[in-house]
């Protein structure tokens, strides 16, 4: 258990074109 | 690189490559300030422990090892494995460079944009759809923008190119993902039964309170449009069941409260919010400039806070800027490479001609083309290929870059002259809002579990 950190969120790095365009998921 | 911030009692981390997130002590937080948070300063000595010290950079250690904080940044080359596509598959399709509205900002010149005041022919708009099945590659979701000036001013045509649209999709194995921006003087049962069939999404043009509202939007004959369209709004979305909507306002420099036109229109039992800050050279009476800024940033704070106080109860509501999708958000190649201008998405007149989108239609030396001809100008549509945040200077050291993706093209251009300058105001304030966005997402995982836990 952390004490001083708390990840509330883990992102990774890693075109499919299909999203829609003009914040929005995929 | 990282970004760290104090808001609402909290010390927020973010790791920019990664997109990870840390809620952090003010050990953690104090250490980070450094980017060697190995580099102990004698304030901190002073403060904590050295078991405590070993202790909070061994956490960050750990995080660093797993790639959550100070990860190195592959963005680009994950970018770069893609090829730089061609393919369209959105328009913005000008069905009416008219307007029954003379609103103070239009950036359309009241719809006419800065030309002859003209509707779209049925056949131009039937070509136009054909055109997006034809250079759209493999892509099966297409989106198609009614837009103006006011669309409504053209309706025939906008149902016969949905059913049109409708007829080819089986042809062309697409599917039509169909959108509407109103200002809603037209709105009538036949349009809105319509809309509710046929539009995934409408956008529906109101500023917020009647004295903010009705001293930018007036109608032909000077009178206010507040009083015609907020009944016509509220029955619109009473009838819109789960479909999407937004009502969308822009805020201007003769009134920078915008946090309580929004709360108004959400008093009038809309939802879905948007609020947009007026692109305006400076001199215009309304042009929003630096001034401004300090009071604007408060702005969006006092609207984060009345957000979280509605959070799961019957008044929530949502504003477009602070909707944040974490764990469901774009890929690396959407984030680095921005809204598609030029590219993707392109905008077309009445008349047929493809320009790069909306914000440049009528400004020549944008003109791609036309959808007798196709692409006439490549090397101008190609200079949209080379817009991404990577393209960017000024995009370089902003922890921001991957959340706003470089930011409004049209805009670099219409205040810097130059595509690959972003406009400084404009990011200072989607800074502000990926901030406020950020919080609001941890807050709102807190609420959410306290609400299973009960």
């Amino acid at each position: 258990m952390k004490k001083h950190v708390k990840t509330v969120y883990i992102g990774k790095q890693e075109a499919c074109g299909e999203c829609q365009t003009c914040n929005q998921g995929c | 690189m990282i970004h760290r911030y104090r808001y609402g009692g909290e010390n927020i981390v973010i790791d920019v490559p990664s997109g990870s997130i840390h809620l952090v002590d003010d050990l953690a937080y104090r250490l980070l300030a450094n980017d060697d948070y190995h580099l102990v300063t004698d304030e901190i000595r002073q403060d904590f422990s050295a078991e405590q010290i070993d202790q909070a950079i061994g956490e960050l250690d750990e995080l660093k090892e797993s790639g959550l904080l100070h990860s190195v940044d592959q963005t680009k080359q994950i970018v770069d494995r893609f090829p730089k596509r061609s393919d369209i598959k959105a328009i913005c399709l000008h069905v009416a460079h008219d307007c029954n509205l003379r609103c103070d900002y239009c950036f359309a010149s009241s719809g006419d944009y800065q030309g002859s005041r003209e509707l779209m022919s049925l056949e131009t708009g039937q070509k136009a759809l054909k055109f997006l099945c034809q250079h759209s590659g493999q892509r099966y979701q297409l989106e198609v923008d009614f837009f103006g000036g006011e669309p409504l001013m053209n309706w025939p045509v906008v149902k016969q190119l949905v059913a049109y649209g409708r007829q080819l999709e089986p042809i062309y194995h697409k599917k039509f993902r169909f959108t509407l921006t109103t200002n809603g003087l037209l709105l009538d049962d036949e349009i809105e039964d319509f809309l509710h069939r046929e539009m995934s999404n409408v956008v529906l043009s109101i500023d917020g309170r009647k004295p903010t509202n009705d001293r930018v939007r007036k109608t032909l004959n000077n009178k206010s449009s507040y009083d015609i369209i907020v009944p016509k709004f509220q029955r619109f979305i009473k009838g819109r069941g789960d479909k999407q909507y937004y009502v969308r306002g822009t805020f201007t420099a003769h009134e920078l409260a915008f946090s309580q036109d929004v709360e108004h229109l959400h008093q009038l039992g809309f939802k879905e919010l948007s609020m947009e800050p007026v692109v305006a050279k400076p001199g215009e009476p309304y042009a929003l400039t630096e001034e401004h800024l300090p009071r604007l940033l408060q702005e969006y704070e006092r609207l984060a806070q009345t957000m979280l106080e509605a959070y799961n109860t019957d008044d929530e509501f949502r504003f477009f800027h602070f909707e944040i999708d974490l764990a469901g958000g774009p890929c690396a190649v959407k984030k680095a490479g921005g809204c598609g201008a030029g590219i993707e998405y392109l905008a077309i007149t009445p008349s047929g001609e493809l320009y790069p989108c909306h914000q440049f239609v009528g400004d020549e030396q944008f003109l791609l083309g036309d959808l007798d001809q196709g692409i006439i100008y490549p090397e101008r549509r190609n200079r949209f290929n080379h817009l991404s945040v990577f393209d960017k200077p000024d995009c370089q050291n902003c922890w921001s870059k991957y959340y706003c993706s470089g930011g409004c093209h049209a805009n670099a251009f219409n205040f810097n002259a130059d595509l690959t300058v972003p406009y400084r105001l404009a990011c200072e304030l989607e800074r502000k809002r990926v901030e406020l966005a950020i919080y609001l997402a941890i807050k709102k995982m807190e609420v959410d579990r306290a609400t299973q836990v009960s």
